[in-house]
């Protein structure tokens, strides 16, 4: 156990560490960071100056140490476009992109792990025949084309649901939430199905596919055998062990998600850290690029050690390994 | 007899249709210019007269402009066969470069072993573990930085092959790798290895042949996501700039006409996009389950 922790404890360093170099490089030379904080026309001496106390005149393994330094205490330096911290900037941003997230995962658990049964259950109810298909055109459908055409019935034809933006939102200490006014909820509703439909496609072929399985084996057929009732056989014996790849592979598309927030919230102009990553990209802003590569290589490496410690306690064989 | 045991072995319709399909828009984007009823980018060929005007099957409809045509007055069939080809080039682009890195640096791994073996597929882990829109993302703007507004213009092409491929070598490498590993052991191999053969000339003229089939069958695959990644950069800003659209371009700029109800210029091109990704994806998945029943699905 200790062994298997520490083995990826350090794995998670090593990468840390790379995506670290990574973004120093993008910050220490990707565009000159000298020209873009000094005024327009500025001599050589003031921009010696700025050089100076910004520690740019010295070696290369001292800025990598002080810039680790920085990073660790949270500095993450400045916008060239808004002119404001990045790390501030990033947390004004994350209740947005996390409210989204959150609902649109919740919407396609709760909504792919019932049709997941169903279609491993009765495969030729016509409920099930209908997502079957429909997942099938999901998966080679684009996101913003998805978002796309919510936008044109639901905003544009309808008028139904507002097609941009957050809504009003209510504070909360630091915490900007749309949950507690109505037009923030309706503000909700495209973007989260957007980002939820990818997501439900994957859960529900997972469900299906692992509920086909564990129904197959030998001890649901001994229960069946001893008389234990469907329902407790279907929902509390075979989707229990059903439902462990749906946790490994929900915590590992973390990374899917993420890209696909950043599309969701460009197509519906939604505030959160992905439309400032895509709006850094246009610009160019290379301290919010390199902050926000940071960020989701830090993310990425601590949900897939979480991922893998979860697995061990939820499935006592790896234990022993 | 005969043709019952033809019958049986022919693929499924829904993969003879996907077939054509791309056969007939392979056949479009290679002769859109002869094809196309107008040059787009031909400013004389087109005027403000004709804009925003609605599919022909519609009312007001033109029957000079299948498809309507754009807040430009461009003929959409016209804009689209030319987005089409930028987005086929650029997506086939792709999947040729990551296959060809993959399948170096997969049989080099494979190959020799080792601590070769343990580096190669530590970089491979690392570009998988982040998501290719990110990556692509990333690079596009390093690009800007880097670029000055004319160079970006004209290597935009180049550098999305880059960044879509530099995340999709992986698969390559990783299967290329796996399979070098099984037909190193073969007697061939060893033959080859014995009689002093250069290990380039083993791995190029005697192992590669061999593991050509998976290759082909991933690209298939890949081809598709390729064509997304490409139009969902495009959609976002980071890729083919509006001077040379690619379909994505295209419905970027079609977004900006949705609330003023010319939906046709976003859904046209969306549309294409879409019967062109999912042709592709199905041939994929029969050759997959067809050709490599080993590989599992993505």
């Amino acid at each position: 156990m200790i062994r298997l922790f520490s083995v990826r404890l350090l794995q998670a360093i090593l990468v840390m560490v790379a995506v670290t170099a990574i973004a120093f490089v993008m910050f220490r030379f990707v565009g000159d960071p000298v020209a873009s904080m000094v005024r327009e026309g500025a001599t050589q001496a003031e921009k010696d100056a700025v050089r100076a106390t910004l520690g740019l005149d010295k070696p290369v393994v001292v800025q990598f140490a002080t810039f680790v330094g920085q990073v660790l205490t949270g500095d993450l330096g400045t916008s060239y476009r808004y002119q404001q911290p990045v790390t501030t900037l990033l947390l004004s941003r994350l209740p947005a992109t996390l409210e989204l997230v959150i609902v649109a995962t919740v919407l396609a658990l709760s909504l792919g792990i019932p049709l997941g049964v169903l279609c491993a259950l009765k495969p030729n109810a016509l409920l099930s025949r209908l997502t079957q298909s429909a997942t099938l055109i999901g998966i080679s459908m684009p996101t913003f084309v998805t978002g796309l055409l919510l936008i044109l019935v639901f905003a544009v034809n309808l008028r139904w649901l507002p097609s941009s933006g957050r809504g009003d939102l209510v504070d909360i200490g630091v915490w900007q939430t749309g949950f507690l006014s109505l037009s923030g909820l309706k503000s909700l509703i495209l973007p989260s199905i957007t980002l939820a439909l990818f997501q439900l496609t994957l859960i529900m072929r997972l469900v299906r596919s692992e509920m086909i399985d564990v129904l197959s084996s030998d001890y649901i057929r001994f229960a069946f055998a001893r008389g234990l009732p469907r329902t407790y056989i279907y929902g509390r014996l075979a989707l229990r062990n059903a439902l462990m790849p749906v946790v490994t592979v929900t915590g590992l598309q973390i990374g899917q998600l993420i890209a696909f927030a950043i599309v969701t919230e460009t197509v519906f102009q939604w505030p959160g850290m992905g439309l400032l990553f895509t709006n850094a990209v246009g610009y160019p802003d290379v301290p919010v690029l390199a902050a926000y590569l940071l960020f989701v290589g830090f993310l990425f490496v601590t949900i897939n050690m979480i991922v893998d410690i979860l697995y061990t306690f939820i499935d006592p064989r790896l234990r022993t390994r | 007899m005969a043709t019952q045991s033809l019958m049986r072995r022919l693929p499924p319709v829904s993969v003879m249709v996907a077939s054509l399909v791309v056969l007939i828009m392979l056949i479009l984007v290679i002769f859109a210019p002869l094809i196309a009823p107008m040059d787009p980018r031909d400013v004389a060929s087109y005027s403000l007269m004709d804009m925003e005007i609605p599919p022909a099957f519609m009312e007001g409809g033109d029957p000079r402009f299948l498809l309507g045509t754009d807040n430009q007055g461009r003929d959409l069939v016209s804009v689209i066969l030319f987005g089409l080809r930028i987005s086929v080039v650029i997506g086939l682009g792709a999947v040729v470069f990551a296959a060809m890195l993959g399948v170096v640096l997969g049989l080099i791994a494979g190959f020799f072993g080792g601590v070769v073996d343990g580096i190669v597929m530590r970089i491979a882990d690392i570009f998988v573990s982040f998501p290719t829109i990110l990556v692509a993302l990333l690079i596009s703007g390093i690009a800007r930085a880097q670029l000055s507004a004319e160079t970006m213009l004209a290597w935009a092409p180049l550098v999305l092959i880059f960044s879509i491929a530099i995340n999709e070598w992986v698969q390559y490498a990783r299967t290329v790798r796996a399979s070098t590993m099984v037909e190193i052991a073969r007697d061939y191999v060893r033959a080859a290895k014995v009689i002093g053969l250069p290990s380039a000339r083993i791995m190029g003229r005697h192992i590669l042949p061999n593991i050509m089939s998976s290759v082909m069958v991933i690209a298939t695959i890949n081809l598709a996501g390729a064509i997304l990644t490409e139009a969902t950069l495009s959609f976002l800003g980071a890729g083919m700039p509006p001077t040379y659209p690619s379909l994505g371009t295209l419905i970027r700029i079609g977004n900006q006409f949705l609330f003023s109800g010319l939906w046709w210029i976003a859904v046209m091109p969306a549309t294409v996009l879409v019967i062109l990704v999912l042709a592709v994806n199905v041939i994929g998945d029969y050759l997959r389950d067809h050709f490599n029943p080993k590989l599992m699905a993505r």
